[in-house]
């Protein structure tokens, strides 16, 4: 059965895209699922939000001598406030960054493409939650993930688990083997620290690949810890131009053979660890882990188990090549239903917003309070978890509330004369019901029509 | 202005004729209204991230604590920065202060070995066995608490979570209020009303859009309500100005009204601990309490709530009587401090358990933090509590008493604290508790002595 070829755009450029722009829809009309999978682009990547960022390096080293300064403050009798030093870094560098992913969101012609890297944003969580890291989150999905959406999935793991965000984030870059020649040398000093840090040896494990069900124990945690020790962070004495860049030391890496679910580890050095990585990102529980949450962010928060199973076996059958996942994702008929189940996220319904109005936002204030509003602080997800999917979090009714007065609010200051049923059409396509067809036909004013739209069943869900 | 009371949502109210509305802002919530239930008051906090029960309740008298924790031991009693005592062996985190005065009235008792069904160590797990109330993970997709209100009756009690977004404890078949603080911009009050018609088919939404007015138009009251009650001048100024360092799990009230929406919360040992950050973060803080009792005192409103704090997952540098976690604590101490002051007369009908979805390590690790462990510490306060010592056994430290030889030993189950204080609290019988609330519990005996 066939799909109606409007309604194969409408769903393609509105559930897979980020919702439609003015014209999108006749762009996506003569082929649904060519549209798509054109912006599959495995040399490419996604697209860069800011290609002129900083670099992590250089952020990692800002925020160190930030540090530097704050403790040298007292003894040189300089004022130095470094909360409002803290507060001007965070909002001329992150709020640069996170404006700019949400210009490109709004504009970009290749909606399915960006869906897909925040995705991965999303699935390699790095949250601003943590001052250490706040400036590195828009650097961490530039550098780390995006180049690798459309690459091997094995390669965005060890980018993502040796990006200094990351180490930092989960507390990698400080992680000593206990039994290291590092942890001996600050025994014998009488240093403070040098120790073990599981932390992201267990987020790889439990949220990055393999996931609980695996049935993996403490033991193969702390095993993959003692493998991990070494990933670090270069700081100025660190050769060449390491500083800011991952290193690995191998002073504090921890000696000896690993067994992590069942298997001997007996390489050393960074190899180690990367041998771990290798065989997690293999596993048929990652391919499970990977499939169930592409169908779930895609399609429903209860996904077709045919669709799971289809995005599984090409995952596990190309070895985690992402750019073939993705196309069994957009040629599986499961993906297509006419329903639409997911509710969508703050941020997606505002990104959905600003491209049927047409407009994009030029100023982070004209964004990140509503997003804390909504409760989805930019980039700051409440855990390494992640954004979560359900309906049942983001529908609550104090955020639909607000959805609703921001509704109103866009459509005072956007709609700039147009008539909110050309809006309609052009944003929802055959999706559009009969109902609020007509109830937007009867609004009393432009403004409220529009409100209508945006808050309406069909424009909250995709 | 009383004549903008009836700005828009109010107007709307009237118009948008939604039964659920219009009870919850006009009748008692009770049907047995002159029952002894009518007045009894539920709070639920969860704190995410694996909060460390060896420093919310140091058991400084326990013969391993010191060495166990080296660095990140809290003093003991009558020290710098010692726990504040509570007997013998156990004291509170010197931030928790107003909980430690609450315990000198009788009013807060710790639980300190007390553990999820879950063992497995991972956040998300542990978090969702917590809110869903089953014995594993993933399995319902409803929380215990709402549950609890299908158990106590339909109608007759309701509930409210702090935040835009729902707690998984209290998602369900009934609809809990949610309130974050931000004020309604909108101007035009036919929308509403037209989207309740639009919704009508949509279940999801229009039970959403109905509690959502209903609550808004109590908002103003319940702020009201919370500036009176509270004794700090500057509180409500934190909390309506929403400066605070507050990270809310999902909901983040405080930030969501922060003028300064990109500035990070003071973390991590990398600002100041005291600086005016952590202050507006406090007042704040003892306003959202506050406002969540005004919403609580109303005739018609909740009594039962939901609240969730983040930023316990202390990996590295946690610190001691100062530092990461005991600013945390402080916050957590202000919130609930919040909240009995908002309650006024109400506080001797309340009953509000602090939990966490697992504790910590008892050894301190290798970069001056805890990684993830088994049992905590659960915070029982309330004027509703029974008087008397710690709820529980407490396992001790010692190395052959430590679970998996690495975390304090789980001695009571979750399940079993949240169903005294149903009882206590609603007189739900055994079979709702074992059966529909907590499934497959039977084995889970409900706490005695609580409440």
């Amino acid at each position: 059965m066939a799909l109606d070829p409007d309604l194969a755009a409408a769903i393609a450029v509105t559930r897979f895209g980020l919702g439609a722009k003015p014209g999108e829809l006749e762009k996506a009309l003569p082929d649904p699922t060519g549209w798509l999978t054109a912006q599959i682009r495995p040399a490419g990547g996604a697209d860069l939000a800011n290609p002129n960022e900083p670099t992590s390096a250089s952020r990692v080293m800002e925020f160190r001598e930030y540090q530097r300064q704050r403790q040298a403050a007292p003894r040189s009798g300089q004022p130095f406030d470094p909360v409002k030093f803290a507060g001007q870094l965070i909002r001329t560098d992150t709020g640069a960054d996170f404006l700019a992913r949400v210009q490109l969101g709004a504009t970009t012609d290749a909606g399915f493409r960006e869906r897909w890297a925040l995705f991965w944003c999303n699935h390699f969580t790095v949250s601003a939650t943590k001052a250490q890291t706040a400036t590195l989150v828009g650097p961490f999905e530039q550098e780390a993930i995006r180049p690798h959406v459309f690459g091997r999935f094995e390669d965005m793991l060890v980018a993502s688990s040796s990006h200094p965000g990351m180490l930092l984030y989960l507390d990698q870059a400080q992680s000593v083997g206990p039994d290291s020649m590092a942890a001996g040398y600050m025994a014998r000093a009488a240093k403070g620290g040098g120790g073990l840090n599981e932390n992201l040896a267990r987020e790889i494990m439990e949220l990055h690949t393999v996931g609980v069900e695996a049935g993996y124990t403490q033991a193969d945690v702390t095993e993959f810890a003692r493998a991990m020790t070494g990933w670090s962070i270069g700081g100025l004495r660190d050769e060449g131009d390491n500083a800011g860049r991952f290193v690995f030391r191998q002073a504090a890496h921890e000696p000896g053979v690993r067994t992590i679910m069942g298997k001997q580890y007996f390489q050393s050095g960074v190899d180690q660890a990367l041998a771990v990585m290798k065989d997690l990102a293999a596993s048929p529980h990652t391919a499970h882990h990977i499939g169930l949450k592409l169908a779930r962010h895609f399609v429903a928060d209860d996904p077709p188990p045919q669709l799971v199973a289809d995005l599984t076996r090409t995952f596990q059958g190309t070895n985690g090549d992402l750019a073939q996942v993705a196309k069994t994702l957009v040629l599986s008929r499961e993906a297509w239903a006419p329903q639409p189940r997911k509710f969508k996220t703050p941020y997606e319904f505002l990104v959905s917003s600003w491209r049927a109005a047409g407009v994009s936002p030029d100023k982070l204030e004209d964004v990140a309070p509503l997003l804390n509003a909504m409760g989805q602080k930019p980039f700051s997800a409440p855990s390494p978890k992640g954004w979560p999917e359900e309906a049942g979090n983001w529908c609550a009714p104090d955020a639909l509330i607000k959805r609703m007065d921001w509704s109103e609010a866009l459509a005072a200051k956007a709609l700039a004369g147009r008539d909110p049923t050309d809006i309609a059409k052009a944003a929802l396509g055959a999706r559009l019901t009969p109902l609020v067809a007509t109830t937007i036909a009867r609004a009393e004013t432009r403004e409220e029509g529009l409100a209508i739209l945006l808050m309406s069943p069909e424009f909250q869900r995709r | 202005m009383t004549a903008l009371l009836t700005s828009r949502r109010q107007a709307l109210l009237g118009a948008l004729g939604l039964g659920v509305t219009v009870e919850f802002l006009g009748h008692k919530a009770f049907a047995a209204a002159d029952g002894a239930a009518a007045s009894r008051k539920l709070i639920v906090v969860i704190c995410r991230g694996g909060m460390d029960g060896l420093s919310v309740s140091p058991p400084v008298g326990d013969p391993a604590y010191a060495s166990l924790r080296g660095p990140i031991a809290i003093p003991g009693f009558g020290q710098t920065g010692g726990a504040l005592q509570l007997d013998d062996t156990f004291g509170l985190h010197p931030s928790l202060a107003s909980v430690h005065a609450m315990a000198l009235a009788g009013e807060a008792r710790i639980a300190p070995a007390i553990a999820t069904p879950d063992r497995e160590r991972s956040h998300f797990e542990a978090q969702d066995v917590l809110e869903n109330g089953g014995a594993l993970p993933y399995g319902l997709a409803s929380g215990w608490l709402n549950r609890a209100l299908v158990a106590i009756g339909p109608g007759q009690v309701k509930a409210i979570s702090v935040g835009p977004t729902a707690p998984l404890v209290l998602r369900g078949d009934i609809q809990a209020a949610s309130w974050s603080p931000g004020s309604s911009a909108g101007q035009d009050p036919r929308l509403p009303g037209i989207l309740a018609d639009l919704y009508a088919g949509d279940p999801q939404l229009s039970r959403a859009l109905a509690s959502g007015l209903a609550t808004q138009s109590m908002a103003k009251t319940a702020t009201a309500d919370a500036k009176a009650a509270l004794v700090a001048p500057d509180a409500m100024q934190g909390a309506m100005d929403g400066a605070g360092d507050a990270a809310m799990a999902t909901g983040d009230p405080a930030m969501a009204a922060a003028p300064d929406q990109m500035a990070p919360r003071p973390a991590a040992g990398a600002l100041d601990a005291q600086g005016p950050g952590q202050r507006q973060g406090l007042a704040a803080a003892r306003g959202i309490g506050a406002t969540l009792s005004g919403f609580m005192v109303q005739d018609g409103g909740p009594q039962v709530a939901a609240i969730s704090i983040d930023g316990f997952d202390t990996h590295a540098n946690q610190g001691a009587s100062q530092g990461q976690l005991a600013n945390r604590l402080a916050y957590l101490d202000a919130v609930l401090d919040g909240v009995r002051q908002g309650l006024g007369s109400a506080w001797k009908d309340t009953a509000m358990v602090v939990v966490t979805e697992f504790g910590r390590t008892a050894h301190v690790n290798g970069t001056g933090g805890t990684d993830h462990g088994t049992a905590s510490t659960a915070l029982l306060l309330g004027g509703a509590l029974k008087k008397g010592g710690i709820v529980g056994d407490w396992p001790t430290l010692a190395s052959a008493r430590l679970f998996e030889a690495r975390d304090t030993a789980p001695t009571m189950d979750m399940r079993g604290l949240f169903k005294g204080l149903l009882v206590g609290q609603y007189g739900l019988d055994r079979r709702a508790l074992d059966t529909a609330v907590f499934p497959d519990s039977a084995a889970i005996a409900p706490a005695v002595g609580v409440v």
